[in-house]
């Protein structure tokens, strides 16, 4: 290979005692796409914010077109051509597209609107973007907003770009919108960067993968000479098995949890939940799929307890729940685990110790007005052991920990109460494979017990291996329950976009 | 490069105890440095102000007893603040129910002047409580219902009772004997808190109340759903607790303790109410129960040095000295150690400029 685009030479970088990036090398040429694999605190994100000028490195090089750089800010990244899109967008809800576009990038005090709508739309047809940039971002969807930060970066005339797990967000038919864009970007020559730890898209976009673990760079592969099994033993470090058990138990006769007809309204009016009706039964998984926000939260919600609903039911082992707060839920013996997405706002005391947290719903089982600090000690301290947590001492604040570490807090916790539903939102989000793969082991023991398992994903290659069954919900209602095994991810694709398997499939475009 | 560019910011992976109270001990020197340079700048000389601080504040008995006063008042109102800012209920109306505490005493005092003294003082201090939780619940409540900001209305409600008191001064409660001038009449001689070792009871009481609510805050199912609400309201719903009722509660105790201020204060100090009463330490007590980080043994301490300070106002005033000097210092020691925090938690270094290209 001849001199590469975009060398890097043995970046290092530190937070306090935390060695984020160690001698980390990495190469990309125009016209090709590099995926960055790497588990949780691998040093993927410290290594592109580098590049983007977020941070700068405490040693080692960067070159651009054989010319070495340093970058102080994200002016400077700019500048050289440099553009990433974050996790969480970065646009102003009550502008339109084309403003977003051009915020902060035109160099006269006022804008040329004429201009402006003529340079998006050559960029536009250029790569084969469709946008609309009289709408306002509130109005868009998050593939929308996604296509929007695209249209920026290039609209700067930037011709490398970073994205930070781009596909999180989007269902199957907006990841293949996206992949055409970045395909069309490819062939007029820019450079890409995608970070991913989902080993299907590495393997169908990227041309070459570089793999990081604990910070520093261990290979990189062309894609097509490896398999996703190399890619991920190389990640992990140890051979691993990427098969999710889905062993078939025993269910209970009638539905541990049935929900009726629920009915929830946002404040404005707009219906989230449409008549959501499904039961479970103890001893299975029942998978949830659909985008986000289409009624996953106000569900978990309402069945806790925690968010009155506008009409429905829901009955736990027959008894009505409905309308209960959580306080009386848990005293009228309902055995009932949520585990909220929200886990640091939600599950979790950020700021409290991992003793105190464990305790959180079970300090008041002692009389009297003391705390029993010996049964939160040796709570704390047996889940800790059940679980293998990595925590110093149960004294740690949960917020310090790792996000598998606080996931494990949280799931233990939960587990320990014996429920007899468990709800889990999003469990795994931000956990690596290793930690993942614990997830789910620890959510089939549960359902071993004929505990009935309420599980809310968004991967939908887990949500077929886990689910028992899987629901899959659209604009808060049930558009079908599939069996896991024989649904394809496309039909799931077009379910969540509220098309009903058999419809034509041409009315989802 | 510039400058800027070279300082390099990084949190701390995690910072030992000794290291965080290290730090906060040098703040207060480099605090008393700093306005030892502004009495230098003004022409008096740093070690004779201090000096005096020091003499004017503990070197005898009465100057003790005084100080002592002071110390006791600012720990029972830092004590009450700190149970709600613990709840993240930001309460700074400790005046107000400090005002509403001493008006609460001064009914029961006024009502049955003949009671015995044991009977008649606790039922001051019972009255002082609810007077100055109702106090404070009334935001609480108006919080909860119209989600009002609790800082905004404590703070008006201050003004209601200091208002309030002079009312009662110059109206209903003026006393015919005071040839005029308006001012309520003195508490009678059963209402009078006695003497310990010295030292108005209200010490005792203090040091009590110190031990209680450590161990309330520390070890009680209540302190620790009052710790779970102030992180996080959504996390103590969800873990089942009755946050109404929480906040309510812990609401009420702060505004009580205040109020059992403003019945030491009146009872022990003045024998009597006015409008200026508490000498605006419901304010100062704000920053100490801040400055301690809201632990009741280190409010003492605080407590304590704030009312050095204060007890040397005069002092300096009668040596042709600035009392705004103590004003200063206690000024220049916020501002240090609130900007120690950040050291506790970042750790900052320099490094030279790289080449480039």
């Amino acid at each position: 290979m001849a001199q590469p685009y975009i060398k890097l030479t043995n970046i290092c970088k530190k937070f306090g005692t935390v060695q984020a990036n160690k001698n980390v090398c990495l190469e990309v040429d125009k016209g090709e796409i590099l995926a960055l694999l790497g588990e949780n605190g691998s040093g993927k994100s410290t290594l592109v914010n580098m590049l983007s000028g977020i941070y700068t490195p405490d040693s080692g090089r960067i070159e651009i077109a054989g010319k070495g750089v340093v970058f102080h800010s994200p002016k400077d990244a700019i500048k050289a051509g440099i553009g990433m899109i974050h996790q969480h967008f970065k646009l102003v809800d009550v502008l339109t597209a084309a403003e977003n576009i051009v915020i902060g990038q035109e160099k006269s005090v006022f804008v040329n609107r004429k201009k402006t709508a003529e340079r998006i739309k050559a960029l536009s047809d250029k790569f084969g973007i469709s946008i609309d940039p009289d709408k306002k971002i509130y109005n868009m969807s998050v593939s929308e907003k996604q296509t929007v930060e695209i249209m920026k970066i290039l609209y700067r005339g930037a011709d490398v770009l970073i994205l930070d797990e781009p596909t999180a967000v989007l269902t199957p038919q907006e990841i293949k919108g996206l992949f055409a864009i970045l395909r069309e970007m490819k062939a007029q020559g820019c450079c890409i960067i995608i970070i991913t730890h989902k080993l299907a898209e590495v393997m169908e976009i990227s041309d070459r993968v570089t793999v990081l673990r604990k910070g520093e760079s261990i290979t990189t592969a062309v894609t097509k000479d490896s398999t996703p099994q190399q890619l991920t033993e190389m990640m992990v470090g140890s051979a691993v098995s990427l098969d999710i058990e889905c062993p078939k138990e025993k269910l209970s006769e009638k539905p541990v949890l049935s929900v009726d007809g629920l009915i929830k309204r946002s404040p404005d009016g707009v219906p989230v939940l449409n008549g959501m009706t499904f039961d479970v039964y103890g001893g299975e998984i029942l998978g949830v799929a659909g985008i986000a926000g289409s009624g996953q939260k106000e569900l978990c919600e309402i069945v806790a307890g925690l968010m009155k609903a506008d009409g429905g039911s829901v009955k736990f082992e027959g008894k009505e729940i409905l309308g209960l707060s959580p306080r009386e839920i848990l005293r009228h013996g309902v055995s009932m685990s949520f585990i909220p997405e929200d886990r640091l706002g939600m599950g979790l005391v950020a700021g409290m110790s991992v003793m105190n947290n464990v305790i959180l719903k079970s300090y008041n089982r002692n009389p009297g007005p003391f705390l029993d600090r010996k049964f939160a000690k040796t709570l704390a301290e047996q889940i800790v052991r059940d679980f293998d947590i990595s925590t110093p001492s149960v004294y740690h604040e949960v917020k310090k920990l790792s996000g598998g570490n606080i996931q494990k807090v949280l799931l233990g916790r939960e587990i320990w109460l014996s429920p007899r539903v468990l709800i889990t939102a999003y469990p795994v989000r931000g956990l690596d494979i290793g930690a993942s793969y614990n997830i789910y082991h620890v959510l089939n023991e549960q359902k071993k017990k004929g505990v009935a398992v309420l599980f809310i994903g968004e991967d939908l290659d887990v949500l077929k291996s886990i689910s028992d069954r899987l629901m899959v919900i659209h604009d808060g209602a049930v558009v079908d329950i599939a069996d896991p095994g024989s649904v394809t991810k496309e039909d799931i694709g077009m379910m969540m976009l509220g098309h009903k398997p058999g419809e034509e499939a041409d009315r989802a475009v | 490069m510039s400058i800027a560019d070279r300082i390099h910011i990084t949190k701390r992976a995690g910072s030992s105890g000794w290291q965080s109270v290290l730090t906060r001990v040098l703040a207060i020197v480099a605090a008393l440095v700093a306005s030892g340079l502004i009495m230098l700048i003004m022409g008096y000389d740093p070690l004779e102000i201090y000096g005096r601080i020091i003499t004017s504040s503990v070197t005898s008995a009465r100057k003790l007893r005084e100080t002592l006063n002071k110390t006791i008042l600012l720990t029972v109102l830092s004590l009450g603040i700190s149970v709600a800012f613990r709840m993240k209920f930001w309460n700074i109306g400790a005046e107000g129910q400090f005002y509403m505490g001493a008006f609460g005493a001064a009914l029961v005092a006024f009502g049955f002047p003949e009671l015995h003294p044991a009977v008649l003082l606790p039922l001051m201090g019972l009255s002082a409580l609810v007077f100055g939780g109702i106090w404070a619940i009334i935001p609480a409540l108006i919080k909860l219902k119209f989600s009002t900001s609790e800082t905004l209305v404590t703070l008006m409600m201050n003004y209601l009772a200091i208002a309030f008191i002079a009312y009662l001064e110059s109206g209903p409660w003026k006393d015919p004997k005071g040839l005029g001038v308006a001012k309520i009449a003195m508490f009678p001689d059963n209402a009078s808190m006695p003497e310990v070792l010295g030292v108005h009871a209200g010490w005792i009481i203090t040091l009590v109340l110190v031990v209680v609510m450590t161990v309330m805050m520390k070890y009680s199912k209540f302190g620790y759903q009052v710790d779970v609400l102030g992180e996080s309201e959504t996390t103590a719903r969800y873990a089942g607790m009755n946050t109404v009722k929480v906040t309510l509660i812990a609401v009420a105790i702060s505004g009580g303790l205040c109020g059992l201020g403003g019945y030491m204060q009146a009872s022990a100090i003045e024998h009597s109410i006015t409008s200026q009463l508490s000498g605006g330490l419901g304010f100062t007590a704000v920053i100490t129960a801040w400055l301690a980080k809201l632990k009741p043994p280190v409010i003492v301490a605080v407590s304590f040095v704030f009312a050095m300070l204060l007890k040397s106002e005069v002092s300096l005033q009668a040596l042709n000295m600035p009392s705004a000097i103590t004003g200063i210092i206690q000024g220049v020691i916020i501002f240090f150690v609130l900007g120690s925090e950040f050291f506790v938690n970042y750790r900052i270094s320099f490094r030279k400029a790289e080449k480039e290209g």
